[in-house]
């Protein structure tokens, strides 16, 4: 807000400003804010609050845009899929329970693993920066190209990881072995992401910090569990949201390594909604299933944030207060 | 009290817009024309200058031929300018439905077989008799199979240019090692050839995928057996009669007598044949130009699939050209589409270049076609046969049938029992298909 108005007309008279701010603050008049927020908005309202309001919309038709008939069907396409008449419910719930699987077994992995991996490259050593950007190398793939590479190594017949082993395991055909599989790469590959984040937030622990927990007599478990966790604790929330999210969002690597094989039992929920939605086009069941989703997404992330904000309630009233001085 | 009132109105204001664009958005499909409008007058050529717009999805092996035949013709017709736009066939027809839907489809494009009644029923694609006609060709100028199944609602759909089906690659230096000369063209003779291969150092010659092109198999093998996929109403799916059963059972025995390794996963038959690890593998006709680019040194030959049940029969589909439904039709654009429809087919002999059969008879009879491997295939054309002409059909395939074979073939249920859970799936999305398309005719 002081810099707006700084920016405005500050330069010459700046006590006059500062009550012509006042008297506005007093009128809780905020129109300049909303046009400076107006860009954002309005892309805000066309491609986001637009298109869900209107998906809401959709999936009470049986939905088809090709088709010039899109009869109002109600609820029909969320109680089929609940009650199981529709031929898609199975798949589909099936689907988000693969999703909730995969989530499961790869988000642990995907905060703990590059939470050492970062402490260790936070330490000094010969060969610091390589390590670093070793670690972080294969995020920079896309997924297509991570996919095809691990298909290769992990085929059961001619690939060269049972070449090593010697053995024929199903790395790709079977369950358990294809969500070994797709949680492996999947921490292989996006393992660097969160590590270049937690490495980011070890850099900004104070030093003095870890001076004090040694003078005071501290031992290495002690300094992790009272200096550096509560150092990088609002990292810690913003790691665990994304990849909470981007693992429920599973999508290319088991439609490109199993392609949802065997069975269905690697078919993820986003998985499943693309091909209602996008490549039958029954739009209205595809909606319908990405609501029930998102139910569960809304569920799952309300939950994180309450876990984490449960605790620091005092932060943020002290935030406001800092603005209404402003 | 100036506040309120103003946020109110901005209120409705919101409200306004969003139900204008609701109702924008709802009527994006309006009236198409699904005309293929006057008839072509002298060479197609003499009208004035028109860009006709084709997409298509030949993105392999296949796409530089068919970019040479669009060159050819581009040079060869003045007053014509087809502009090629190749897709990839992944998300081929969601783009085309989009696109002809918001008016922005292209004057002509070419569609897989399978794909026309889906596509005629969304009215993205013109009957098309009438400019066959036109173009005078008539029914005896290609297949009797294939024109059958280019038959949906009464209405002929599109322009066979080619078949494309499953074919049995050998490598001949494997079956020299095991003393066969020719491949096997019965199921007995097919299993004293394996053996022959195992007895020669070659533990797997026959490797069972669960996926693509297994469920092409098992239709060649239901179709050798007699059976049919689905009843001819479109209405019920019949891959689990004891025809079907008895099919998969014999490629889920392939597996079971060690023929072929378990959990053969996505392409490995393809890979392990190029490295010379098994010797025999079924796969279809447009990998030629693949296997002869990635296995240069690799000596294969190709027949046709061993006919293990009682007639001979396999599995196959054609790649069609087609005019696209047009909001506001140019009646020199539909006339050059025509002449660039008829050119094609008239050359396509060119096209078996791309590894394909072309459908018509007197390009098959060419001699440029006979020096194509392919062309060992060209005298079973009336045995292959097509998916019937049901709207939404490639997704049951998709969605039920070939995971009943994967589910088979991995041993993860008997052929029986997933032949009749997938099959009781597949009822049920025909059956609200039939629903859907019906309600939408006239």
């Amino acid at each position: 807000m002081t810099t707006t108005t700084t920016s405005v007309g500050a330069p010459t008279a700046p006590s006059g400003t500062e009550a012509w701010d006042e008297e506005r603050a007093a009128r809780k008049d905020t129109r300049e804010g909303w046009l400076f927020c107006a860009p954002y908005l309005v892309l805000f309202v066309v491609f986001v609050i637009f298109p869900a309001v209107w998906g809401l919309w959709i999936s009470l038709h049986r939905y088809d845009f090709t088709l010039p008939n899109k009869p109002f069907i109600g609820l029909e396409n969320y109680t089929s899929l609940i009650d199981g008449s529709s031929p898609w419910a199975s798949v589909f719930w099936e689907s988000l329970r693969n999703t909730l699987l995969f989530s499961v077994l790869s988000v642990p992995l995907l905060l703990v693993l590059p939470l050492a991996i970062a402490m260790v490259l936070n330490q000094k050593f010969a060969g610091r920066n390589l390590f670093r950007a070793v670690y972080f190398a294969p995020y920079v793939l896309g997924v297509a190209v991570i996919a095809v590479l691990w298909r290769y190594l992990l085929d059961t017949n001619v690939g060269l990881l049972n070449y090593y082993l010697g053995r024929n395991i199903p790395w790709l055909t079977d369950v358990p072995e294809a969500w070994v599989s797709i949680v492996g790469v999947t921490v292989w590959w996006t393992l660097g992401f969160n590590c270049a984040i937690y490495l980011a937030a070890l850099q900004g622990v104070p030093r003095s910090l870890y001076e004090a927990a040694a003078m005071d007599g501290a031992n290495r478990w002690q300094e992790f569990r009272n200096v550096t966790l509560p150092g990088i604790r609002s990292v810690l929330v913003f790691i665990v949201s994304t990849t909470i999210i981007s693992s429920m969002n599973m999508f290319g690597q088991s439609y490109l390594m199993t392609a949802g094989g065997p069975g269905n039992e690697t078919r993820t929920a986003i998985m499943q909604i693309s091909d209602t939605g996008l490549r039958q086009f029954d739009s209205g069941m595809g909606s319908a299933m990405s609501m029930i989703f998102m139910f569960f997404l809304l569920i799952i992330s309300g939950s994180v944030f309450w876990l984490t904000n449960r605790d620091s309630d005092e932060k943020p009233k002290k935030k406001s207060k800092a603005r209404a001085t402003a | 009290m100036a506040a309120p009132t103003h946020r109110r109105r901005l209120i409705v204001r919101v409200a306004v817009t969003f139900v204008l664009m609701l109702g924008s958005a709802g009527c994006a499909s309006a009236d198409l024309s699904t005309g293929t409008g006057p008839p072509v007058e002298g060479s197609g050529d003499a009208g004035p200058p028109v860009t006709i717009q084709y997409w298509n999805g030949f993105t392999g092996g296949d796409g530089p031929y068919m970019r040479a035949m669009v060159d050819e013709f581009n040079q060869t017709h003045q007053n014509i300018t087809v502009e090629s736009n190749t897709l990839g066939w992944t998300d081929f027809y969601q783009r085309i439905v989009a696109a002809v839907h918001a008016g922005q489809g292209p004057d002509v494009a070419a569609m897989q077989l399978d794909n026309l009644a889906t596509q005629a029923a969304r009215s993205v694609i013109v009957p098309m008799e009438g400019a066959i006609t036109e173009m005078g060709f008539t029914a005896e100028d290609f297949p009797q199979t294939l024109v059958e199944a280019t038959e949906f609602n009464g209405h002929l759909w599109g322009v066979p240019l080619d078949s494309h089906t499953i074919a049995s690659y050998a490598n001949i230096d494997l079956l020299a090692k095991a003393g066969v000369t020719e491949q096997a063209s019965s199921g007995t003779a097919f299993e004293s050839e394996l053996g022959a291969l195992q007895g020669a150092g070659v533990a797997t010659p026959f490797w069972m995928p669960n996926q693509w092109p297994a469920h092409l198999m098992f239709l060649s093998l239901l179709w050798q057996n007699g059976g049919e996929p689905y009843s001819a109403d479109g209405l019920t799916a019949t891959y689990n009669s004891p025809e079907g059963v008895e099919a998969l059972t014999w490629m889920v025995d392939q597996v079971k007598q060690g023929v072929s390794p378990t959990g053969v996963a996505k392409d490995s038959q393809y890979l392990a044949f190029k490295n010379g690890e098994n010797a025999v593998t079924w796969d279809g006709i447009w990998q030629i130009n693949d296997l002869k680019d990635t296995a240069p040194n690799l000596n294969w030959s190709l027949a046709p699939i061993p006919t293990v049940f009682g007639t001979p029969a396999a599995w196959a589909n054609s790649h069609q050209l087609v005019m696209l439904s047009q909001r506001s039709p140019d009646p020199t654009a539909q006339q050059a589409s025509k002449t660039f429809i008829k050119w094609m087919i008239e050359h396509s002999q060119d096209w078996a270049g791309a590894g394909m059969i072309p459908a018509y008879n007197a390009a098959r009879d060419s001699t440029e076609f006979e020096s194509m491997p392919q062309s060992a295939l060209a005298a079973e054309v009336e045995n292959f046969h097509y998916m019937p002409s049901v709207p939404g059909i490639g997704d049951v395939n998709a969605q039920t049938l070939e995971l009943a074979v994967s589910e088979a073939i991995l041993g993860r249920l008997t052929p029986q029992a997933a032949l009749d859970q997938q099959a009781a799936r597949a009822d049920a999305i025909l059956a609200s298909n039939a629903e859907k398309f019906a309600t939408n005719q006239g």
